[in-house]
């Protein structure tokens, strides 16, 4: 490793290569603050060359290593590995080309998120938002296929990226797609973006950017109960609306949120509902006219519709204050990030508050309600022995409660390394050997965030043979991951 | 294309994937509207997807379907109508209208809704292939918003059946909107069209589509309000287009419009080549389609255009690519023998190549599927 150490100082000067463990305690961990483990070494390169000459140094010593941004990931995706070299990108931050004409905006992959709205506005705007989008990387959005509240109407990162350069894991730099859409060949480009960093590291990425709507409405609608408002998200859908967001928060996340920003919530309100509607002027204040109907009809005992851009703003502070408030209410709390289909809520929901009396603890509930992403925080007490273990448990069988209706593991914080236990839940050893396939074919050396993603890490063969179960495996007997 | 090719249809995927691990190579089909796409191939018999036809499910309150491959868009599209709503691909459905589900995913092919709603690609949120050594995997699942495990739904789409055979996919679906109406700006300088058409492209309108059409010195910009409340759009598309110098028209009964631009992506016995550009290109690619003689539909703010001759040789395929390069130039319908004189793919970067290989090596360890159709094999 040291050897490796004074290649990557020449590759980057010695300013940007961090070897004392004080300076590497700063990476140990990502945005899941559970995991800990500080690398062997940190580097900063200041140019796609110096990534590529980086990622190459490291092929050749035979050394793992993982791609960084802004480390704001709540899976783990951005952990490091004790024995590897962690690739800081925060110095890759220069947005290269505004083409405004084309739609198109090409950034570094250190640029935040917000950055790109800012450098394409008042025009246009760049649509998918995770809540960290200040400080939150274009880079680990393009690994994590990032989404956000308006995903609901405008699509997820994937949907945005229109070209990537890629630097694989031998170092060989990669060109896919552009500034056109259609590129020839297999979309290698759609299978990257969403690849938690195991496929390479990309090193400039080149994004749709979509025009700013002509209006845009929103309003926060209090209910008696969580069944009541996700009652009422069932019939916006049913009447043919598609809202840019469609945000739903039950009463503990509430009063986390309340004790925050002071919005006077009334009291009495077991669930908030906020709806955001955009589009043409005319299409938007009818549609609202619509949802304040239905809100009305379902016994909403308030609706308050924002007059100005402080009102909207305001509505939006109190939802997107809800993580960091929890923090008034509950020493320790863990996000999840189940997905379900949107019919399924009500039963869910009431699924969920059965598993936290069972495990004598308190869930709050926040959700992208539109699209079926849940975001239970189970909240729990570091101090109390035995808890964090029993919010864990609970936490994972959220999640069994969500693949037992047809839905998901993950929405948009990835499998990381926090979710890949429940990977073999999700997925059958066909579906796993799969995947395993696409990795290999990028990074047969298995360098790129390794133990990341796939339940137990395992080697490429040189030419794949026919998938054949082991009889073991076929008794029941042993698993292959 | 051998007419002595034996072909088969298996009941299901797994009867269909066993045929794969045991057989040699295949030419895969859905509904064979497009197999004069890609190099020309003679596998020694046909691997069909048509008895894979069914709508499995359609959860009408999560907006979701899931289909198998085989299954007609069209009957899909009116199965899902009785509900309101639609799965927003709208791509030419080949003779008798026999397109299927996977055959558009699998081809990648779309048409004028791509404008808002995207592709396939954009649509589908979860996928069964069979890959070329007969293992059965499925990736994403039946949620719209899902980001576990890879997204092989991803590289399938596109992959025209050589990694393996697409046999069912979860799809996202749309309401379908409470009205439409169309606003047709004809005009003769194709200055003039594209720049209206780019002008429209950057309105905060949410058109539902916006096409282009040019043949014989002759074009229009197509834009199609949809919505609860369509007219305001429509006057201010009229705006636009008249800034820019165009007639505008207002057309209430538009799907005739629509449909004659499907078509024009299509050409039985004669040509099309797919340009895919930047939206600013527009006026150098419909000079050049003026020029060769060709007539074009397009998606205009999509960088996307159909340029179809009625006779074109390889020349004409050269003469655009070089004039219009860097953007791709594909060449779908075509007769054989231009298939067979130049590649119809556009050329592949070296480092994309080499990676594009590796993929193909570790889906299709045998090469049995569609060998040799496309790009790297």
């Amino acid at each position: 490793m040291s050897a490796l150490a004074r290649e990557l100082t020449r590759i980057c000067g010695s300013e940007h290569v961090v070897t004392h463990p004080h300076a590497l305690r700063t990476y140990e961990s990502d945005g899941l603050a559970r995991y800990r483990v500080p690398p062997a070494v940190a580097v900063l390169p200041g140019s796609t060359e110096e990534v590529r000459r980086v990622v190459r140094a490291c092929h050749e010593a035979g050394v793992g290593w993982v791609a960084r941004g802004s480390g704001t990931g709540l899976s783990g995706g951005a952990l490091p590995i004790s024995d590897g070299v962690l690739l800081v990108l925060s110095r890759l931050r220069r947005i290269l080309d505004v083409d405004l004409p084309n739609q198109r905006v090409v950034v570094e992959p250190g640029v935040t998120n917000s950055e790109v709205s800012h450098a394409v506005a008042p025009t246009h705007f760049y649509p998918p938002d995770p809540s960290s989008q200040i400080v939150c990387s274009i880079g680990g959005n393009v690994a994590e296929n990032s989404g956000g509240a308006h995903c609901f109407k405008y699509g997820f990162t994937t949907n945005y990226v229109t070209g990537l350069e890629v630097v694989c894991s031998d170092g060989e730099l990669v060109t896919l797609g552009g500034k056109a859409l259609d590129p020839p060949g297999y979309d290698l480009l759609g299978a990257f973006v969403g690849s938690e960093g195991t496929l390479g590291v990309a090193t400039e990425i080149t994004l749709r950017v979509a025009p700013l709507p002509e209006r845009v409405r929103a309003l926060v609608a209090f209910f008696g109960s969580t069944r009541a408002a996700g009652e009422v998200v069932s019939e916006i859908v049913a009447a043919g609306i598609t809202p840019a967001a469609i945000e739903m928060m039950d009463r503990l996340s509430m009063r986390a949120a309340e004790l925050v920003t002071g919005a006077g919530a009334p009291p009495a309100a077991r669930a908030s509902l906020i709806v955001e509607l955009d589009g043409p002027a005319a299409e938007c204040e009818g549609r609202l006219a619509e949802v304040l109907a239905l809100c009305e009809r379902a016994g909403a005992s308030e609706v308050r519709v924002a007059r100005d851009e402080a009102e909207r703003a305001l509505i939006w502070k109190g939802r997107k204050a809800a993580f960091a408030a929890m923090g008034r209410i509950t020493p320790s709390y863990y996000v999840q990030d189940g997905v379900i289909p949107r019919t399924k809520l009500g039963e869910v929901l009431e699924r969920i508050d059965e598993l936290a009396a069972e495990h004598g603890l308190e869930v709050a509930n926040v959700f992208h309600a539109g699209d079926g992403n849940l975001h239970p925080l189970v909240c729990y007490d570091d101090s109390r022995p035995g808890e964090p273990e029993r919010a864990e448990a609970l936490a994972g069988e959220i999640l069994d409660a969500c693949l037992a209706v047809g839905g998901s593991i993950t929405g948009e914080h990835g499998v990381g390394v926090d979710k890949r236990a429940h990977m073999p839940r999700m997925f059958g050893a066909a579906d796993l050997e799969a995947f395993h396939r696409l990795r290999c074919a990028f990074d047969p050396a298995g360098l790129a965030n390794p133990g990341k993603v796939m339940p137990v890490p395992r080697l490429c063969g040189e030419v794949p043979g026919p998938y054949r179960a082991h009889p073991l495996e076929r008794a029941g007997v042993a698993e292959r991951f | 294309m051998s007419t002595a090719a034996a072909s088969f249809a298996p009941a299901s995927a797994v009867e269909l994937a066993l045929a794969l691990r045991e057989g040699g190579p295949v030419r895969i089909a859905g509904g064979a509207t497009k197999l004069a796409w890609g190099r020309p191939i003679e596998p020694p018999s046909t691997l069909s997807t048509q008895a894979l036809h069914r709508l499995l499910e359609h959860s009408a309150g999560d907006l979701t379907a899931i289909v198998q491959a085989g299954a007609p868009l069209q009957a899909v599209q009116t199965a899902l109508a009785e509900a309101g709503q639609l799965l927003a691909l709208d791509p030419p459905l080949g003779d008798a209208g026999a397109a299927t589900v996977g055959g558009v995913m699998a081809s990648g092919d779309s048409g004028p809704l791509r404008h808002r709603y995207g592709t396939a690609r954009d649509l589908v949120v979860g996928v069964e292939v069979a890959l070329g050594d007969g293992t059965l995997a499925r990736s994403g699942g039946r949620v719209i918003k899902n980001v576990a495990g890879y997204d092989l739904a991803k590289l399938l789409g596109g992959s025209f059946g050589t990694l393996g055979v697409i046999t069912e996919v979860c799809v996202r679906l749309h309401p379908r909107p409470a009205r439409r109406l169309t606003v047709c700006a004809r005009g003769d300088d194709p200055q003039q069209l594209a720049a209206a058409a780019l002008a429209l492209g950057h309105a905060p309108l949410e058109l539902e589509s916006l096409d282009v059409c040019w043949a014989a010195g002759e074009g229009a910009v197509l834009a199609r309000l949809a919505g609860t409340a369509p007219e305001e759009g429509a006057r201010k598309t009229c705006a636009h287009a008249q800034a820019a110098g165009l007639r505008c028209e207002l057309v209430e009964d538009d799907e005739p419009l629509w449909e004659r631009q499907r078509a024009g992506q299509r050409c039985a016995g004669g040509t099309v080549v797919r340009v895919a550009a930047r939206q600013t290109d527009l006026p150098s690619v419909l000079r050049a389609a003026q020029r060769l003689g060709a007539a074009l539909v397009g998606r205009a703010a999509l960088g996307l255009s159909w340029l179809r001759f009625e006779r074109a040789d390889a020349d004409h395929v050269r003469a655009l690519r070089t004039e219009l390069a860097p953007a791709t130039c594909t060449v779908l319908d075509a007769p054989a023998q231009l298939r067979a004189a130049l590649d119809p793919w556009p050329e592949l970067g070296a480092a994309e190549l080499a990676l594009t290989r590796r993929v193909k090596a570790r889906f299709d360890p045998r090469a049995v599927c569609n060998p040799g159709l496309f790009v790297a094999g």
